[in-house]
């Protein structure tokens, strides 16, 4: 850790009289850059639940721990700020009190509109938003967005539950249809089907990202028809998990690492690796190199990853989620090549055809792939 | 083994008994104190701060009943909080109930950061359905202690109310407190019990969220069972036993729209999920009639007044 800096009296009526010249024009925004411009990368997170809550903000959460710990770096976090004016406040507060170059709002909804009302105020802070809904042109400046492919971790993780599976039903409690959740149900149960060609995925939506009860529920009732993996896309696996555990079946984790919860049961899981991004951004800003406007990528990039397999996962099993693991590091891996029908069993990409991990169709997913039980109507 | 169909009636079941104990606990605690004139809509904070402490408590000291225990008294605490603002002059129990909501939630957010983490022990639940070899009906009928409890304390309060001297001085107060300080009752100091009591019931029901089911401490863990007991107690017409019946219902038909996803009814699941709500009003426009009054409401209920 560096030494702690005094405060010379120079500094003082430095800082003084720039604050009062600055006053004058209005911007006080200044006064925080003035103090630590000199010293650390400072950055400022902020999460839309709590920090530790097995899910979405802990995986961010440890991302920010880990430039935390960087000497010449400052990380300072908030959590909880809901997707509305608040998060305005609070982007403005961690700029003007502490100082913050880089300004991290992790959550989907926290863009349109707040961040982009607060970027255009504040042209020297940079807005990096995760999700990727960044638009050149579109979009000021000074915001870029990031997001990983974690659904190739999905495929892997669909993989080890298809291998695993005594009954060949797995299941999936899923918080909402939207493209991103059902992406992560097609490539899993993609992935489980490329080792066990007949297997199925059963499909649970709860309605929003944190219900409790009804995703114990869901689990059950899961369980009851027979299922012997699941896995889940909500805001906090740990119901999910610990549920499963209880029943005695196996699971999958997602966002972090949950085997603590499930020590008999949690095969693998799809987990985020954002320590890389922010360290990878940490070093631009302190180089003063430009920061790009679109950071994304999968297992190959290093920004997911997939959790330690658990010992009961064969050896036949581990050595094919492994070669799927070597084909996306290596890039070569396409999961959406045709022929593929969805669960209706229209051909939504014809024979012949691919959609590498980059193409911006699949990003507007409405469909669910063969052998998933479920329905993206509401 | 293939239970198939069956499936949506085994998790009815099961969830009848799962999702309805804190509501069962919630509602017996808003009967007793809506019996004696006050209504509290603070319990959906004494239930999560229930919860937080009961899961903190359970953690500390490994033992998930002394948990139970603590929540229980947190609750009263809360409850009796609340009847000792309302026994002032002029106070409002409705307005100090959302005050005591929005305190109690946020306190219990407040001291319940450092155990979102943490996984403290589960309450143990009771085999009743080892005579079956259908393993899902014997899973559905692994049952919680709590609930039984819950049954007990439903009977048992229904038939004090009803036949004991303590019953009817509570009646008495929540019918008529002009009437009852004539009979030389101690209004204030009864509602002040019958709201504390109360409070240590919801405060039990919200341990059972955090320490059985769903197992979880969460600021997410309520889904607004502290407010539908209000509800619930006037579905259940202000009768103990009533909110047995009234909870199991909600429950059962809380577990319906995830378990037909599970046997492939997977179209309409917000419709499905929003039955208990179209439930209750169903029943209420059923049942209410302008012939008629609520029959059983204590009249010194502020609403009704």
């Amino acid at each position: 850790m560096a030494a702690p800096r005094k405060l010379t009296r120079r500094q003082v009526l430095q800082g003084t009289a720039a604050a009062g010249a600055l006053g004058m024009l209005g911007r006080f925004d200044w006064i925080g850059q003035a103090w630590g411009a000199t010293d650390k990368v400072k950055m400022g997170f902020i999460f839309v639940g709590p920090r530790d809550d097995y899910g979405y903000n802990q995986a961010h959460f440890e991302g920010k721990s880990a430039v935390a710990k960087l000497d010449w770096a400052k990380a300072f976090d908030e959590e909880k700020v809901p997707e509305t004016i608040e998060v305005q406040k609070t982007m403005e507060s961690m700029i003007k009190l502490d100082g913050a170059q880089v300004i991290f709002p992790t959550s989907f909804g926290y863009f349109d509109p707040h961040i982009l009302k607060v970027a255009p105020q504040y042209p020297n802070i940079q807005f990096l938003h995760c999700g990727g809904l960044y638009q050149e042109g579109k979009h000021p400046k000074n915001v870029g967005s990031y997001f990983g492919y974690i659904d190739e971790s999905q495929y892997v993780a669909g993989i080890v539950a298809g291998g695993m599976s005594k009954s060949g039903k797995l299941g999936f409690v899923a918080a909402k249809p939207i493209p991103q959740v059902l992406r992560n149900i097609n490539n899993y149960m993609l992935g489980a089907r490329s080792i066990r060609p007949n297997c199925t995925t059963n499909v649970i939506f709860t309605g929003d990202w944190s219900l409790p009860v009804r995703e114990a529920e869901a689990t059950n009732s899961l369980v009851d028809q027979g299922i012997d993996v699941i896995t889940c896309h909500v805001d906090s696996p740990k119901v999910v998990i610990t549920t499963a555990e209880k029943r005695g079946i196996y699971c999958t984790g997602y966002h972090c690492n949950q085997a603590k919860l499930a020590p008999r049961g949690y095969l693998t899981g799809a987990e985020w690796n954002w320590a890389k991004v922010y360290m990878d951004y940490a070093e631009l800003i302190r180089k003063g190199q430009p920061i790009p406007h679109l950071v994304r990528g999968g297992l190959k990039e290093g920004l997911v990853k997939v959790s330690d397999y658990h010992q009961t996962v064969t050896e036949a099993v581990r050595t094919q989620a492994e070669a799927a693991k070597a084909k996306f590091m290596s890039g070569s891996m396409v999961v959406y090549k045709g022929p593929i029908k969805d669960n209706t069993g229209r051909v939504v990409i014809a024979a012949g055809k691919e959609h590498v991990q980059t193409d911006i169709w699949l990003e507007s997913m409405d469909w669910l792939v063969e052998g998933v039980i479920g329905s993206t109507k509401s | 083994m293939e239970v198939g169909w069956w499936g949506v009636l085994i998790a009815v079941l099961g969830g009848a008994i799962r999702i309805g104990t804190p509501f069962l606990f919630v509602s017996l605690g808003e009967c007793l104190t809506e019996k004696s004139g006050r209504i509290n809509l603070g319990l959906e904070g004494t239930l999560v701060m229930g919860a937080m402490t009961g899961y903190a408590v359970a953690l500390h000291s490994g033992s998930p009943w002394l948990g139970v225990l603590c929540a229980g008294l947190a609750g009263m605490t809360l409850g009796a909080l609340h009847s000792w603002l309302c026994s002032f002059r002029r106070v409002n129990d409705i307005a100090v109930g959302i005050a005591m909501m929005l305190f109690g939630t946020g306190l219990a957010f407040f001291l319940g950061k450092p155990y979102i983490q943490p996984s403290a022990p589960r309450l143990p639940s009771i085999d009743l359905g080892g005579w079956s070899d259908v393993p899902q009906l014997s899973a559905a009928l692994q049952i919680n202690a709590l609930f039984l409890l819950g049954v007990i304390v439903a009977i048992a309060l229904g038939w004090m109310l009803k036949h004991t001297a303590w019953g009817l001085k509570v009646r008495v107060v929540g019918e008529s407190a002009d009437a009852a300080r004539a009979l030389g009752l101690p209004v204030d100091r009864i509602r002040i019990m019958s709201t504390a009591l109360g409070g240590f019931l919801a405060g039990i029901g919200g341990s059972y969220l955090s320490l059985y089911y769903p197992f979880n401490w969460s600021e997410g863990l309520s889904s607004g069972q502290g407010l539908m007991a209000v509800a619930l107690v006037i579905f259940a017409r202000w009768k103990p036993v009533g909110c047995l019946w009234v909870s199991l219902l909600w429950g059962g038909a809380a577990a319906l729209g995830p378990s037909l996803q599970s046997v492939g009814i997977t179209g309409g699941y917000y419709i499905f999920n929003a039955i208990p709500y179209i439930m209750t009003l169903a029943v209420m426009i059923i049942t209410c009639s302008p012939r008629r009054n609520l029959a059983g409401v204590p009249h010194e209920l502020t609403v009704t007044r």
